[in-house]
């Protein structure tokens, strides 16, 4: 359990004068969840963006699953499965159809993408619906098979960004019980989210505040030392830090 | 007795096979704060989208400020502020720009109304020569409640202005919701986010186009029957495959940093888990009766709409 699978030290990303993500360091073990925690505008994509080998640091270092994120982006790409809110599975392609384009762009053999497929369906329920678009299932249904897809090629790492949005809240629970399952079987979860509750469920959370990462540690130890009841609380004192009311 | 601003009768609403929505009925009345609380698919936008007349119903009923919205949708038009989830101002207008257009589509100034938007807009003055595309998020929605408010409308419809927003930003535009609504205007808001029902002075809980319930966050909360009990422990994953194994146990539910739990015996179950749990090596249990909370009841009564279909 003391793999490192990501490593970062004092990375950063500059958009001219403007310094989106400065200087952030920290290390993720193997099978953790991992809670990347900060409010709108204080650089979760653009670190995102890095770590996935879409964006090119302008200094520091990075290594995801072993690879460099300057010069091994390709092998990045193909060692991490990644699901958002905002994109995941394409509307138009039936429930299968989607697995079967998601496989074959990680390069399953033919036989692998029909045995895959078969799990999918199955474990998820959703053999009734397979030949159905995409567009016509409910947003927690469509959530849980993008994360099913997103772990398609047995990736050891898994960029989930804000996956429960808007999901009714059994279907929420429902995905986090499939993220605390894949974490069991040592994949590691590295997880964005706006649902403070959920920050709860994280091994270790780490909370940025203008490019900076101003906390890091479990919810126990952060409620701890910030003296309050509330993951809510912790984030609240941070993302604010001097008690002003912008509103 | 105060007035009706939305009456909504029996309205349903459907997309070729799909029922989006089903027999709603809702009273909002002036001054209030009313919240539509549900997920992603639950039909809160296809309702918002007939109440501010860019959508016709199949069947029933809706009137707001008084005007029926399919004979009198222009003069509904008049009476209503409507800020749409996705940003719909003109990004290559200025700041400015846009609240003055939005201001002369209604036939009035910035000055006229100006004390209505005051303590929102003053804190983007600062860039009312920026381009709306150029702005940040939380920027956006000021600037759009602004627009959304310009005309001084008797009720204005917010659609889910917090989904995709931070925590702390979330608090903070609940807080200048509730400036808003001293100034006597009509708020309805619809959301994801159970928590934020708590902020309402009455809510509608909807799911699958159906209303599932509808009143006062205390008396929805109060429906929740038998009592609940939040369990801790070091071990949280472990306890919750417990929990869910345990044979008297009728709802599970993580909650964050504790477990949501309902019992089917009748009598205090406590001393009954304590003793369970301890079999199966938990030393360190924390449980205690709480309060049921919006999210507790809406799970209750989605589970008891699944098990009725």
């Amino acid at each position: 359990m003391t793999t490192t699978v990501i490593d970062v030290s004092e990375l950063t990303r500059k958009f001219g004068d403007f310094t989106a993500v400065d200087r952030i360091s920290f290390q993720v073990l193997k099978g953790e969840i991992f809670g990347f925690l900060g409010a709108n505008g204080a650089g979760k994509t653009t670190a995102i963006r890095m770590l996935i080998g879409l964006l090119r640091p302008t200094s520091g270092k990075a290594s995801v699953s072993g690879f460099d994120v300057y010069t091994q982006t390709e092998a990045i790409k193909k060692s991490i499965g990644y699901m958002s809110q905002k994109f995941s599975l394409y509307q138009d392609l039936t429930v299968e159809e989607n697995i079967r384009f998601y496989a074959g762009i990680y390069g399953l053999s033919d036989e692998n993408i029909v045995e895959k497929s078969a799990d999918v369906l199955e474990r998820l329920a959703l053999h009734p619906v397979r030949k159905s678009l995409i567009k016509e299932l409910p947003l927690g249904w469509k959530q849980k098979l993008a994360f099913s897809i997103a772990m398609i090629h047995d990736p050891k790492i898994v960029f989930l960004d804000e996956p429960t949005g808007g999901v009714d809240p059994i279907t929420r629970r429902q995905f986090w019980d499939m993220i605390y399952a894949s974490a069991d079987n040592g994949v590691t979860i590295f997880v964005t989210t706006h649902y403070m509750d959920e920050a709860e469920y994280c091994n270790r959370v780490s909370i940025m505040v203008d490019g900076r990462i101003a906390a890091m540690d479990s919810p126990r130890e952060l409620k701890t030392a910030f003296q309050v009841k509330k993951m809510d609380d912790v984030f609240v004192k941070l993302a604010r830090p001097t008690g002003a009311q912008t509103a | 007795m105060s007035n009706a601003v939305v009456v909504i009768q029996n309205l349903s609403k459907t997309y070729g096979e799909i029922s989006a929505l089903h027999d709603i009925n809702i009273k909002v009345m002036q001054g209030e704060s009313f919240g539509l609380i549900g997920p992603d698919g639950a039909g809160k936008t296809t309702l918002f989208r007939i109440l501010t007349t860019l959508l016709l119903p199949d069947s029933g009923s809706v009137a707001v400020c008084g005007f029926d919205v399919q004979k009198d949708y222009k003069a509904v038009r008049a009476s209503i502020g409507y800020m749409p989830e996705r940003f719909s101002l003109y990004q290559d207008l200025t700041v400015e720009e846009n609240l003055a257009f939005f201001a002369s589509v209604f036939g009035t100034t910035i000055r006229a109304n100006y004390e209505l938007i005051q303590d929102i807009y003053e804190q983007i003055e600062p860039f009312k020569n920026r381009r709306a595309g150029d702005l940040s998020g939380g920027m956006k929605q000021k600037l759009a409640l602004s627009c959304a408010l310009i005309h001084k409308p008797q009720v204005i419809f917010l659609d889910e202005p917090t989904t995709g927003v931070d925590a702390v930003s979330r608090k903070e535009f609940w807080q200048m919701l509730a400036k808003l609504k001293q100034s006597g205007i009509t708020i309805l808001v619809s959301t994801p986010y159970m928590d934020e029902a708590e902020l309402c002075d009455r809510v509608a809980l909807i799911q699958h186009g159906r209303i599932m319930d509808i009143d006062r966050p205390s008396a929805i909360t109060s429906t929740f029957s038998g009592p609940l009990f939040a369990l801790k422990s070091k071990q949280m994953y472990r306890l919750m495959r417990c929990l869910k194994a345990y044979e008297h146990t009728k709802s599970v539910f993580a909650f964050g940093d504790s477990i949501h739990y309902t019992d089917v015996r009748a009598e205090n179950p406590i001393k009954a888990i304590r003793q369970h749990l301890q079999r199966h090596g938990f030393d360190d249990l924390e449980i205690e009766e709480i309060r049921p909370g919006i999210e507790d009841t809406f799970m209750a009564l989605m589970e008891h709409k699944s098990e009725s279909l």
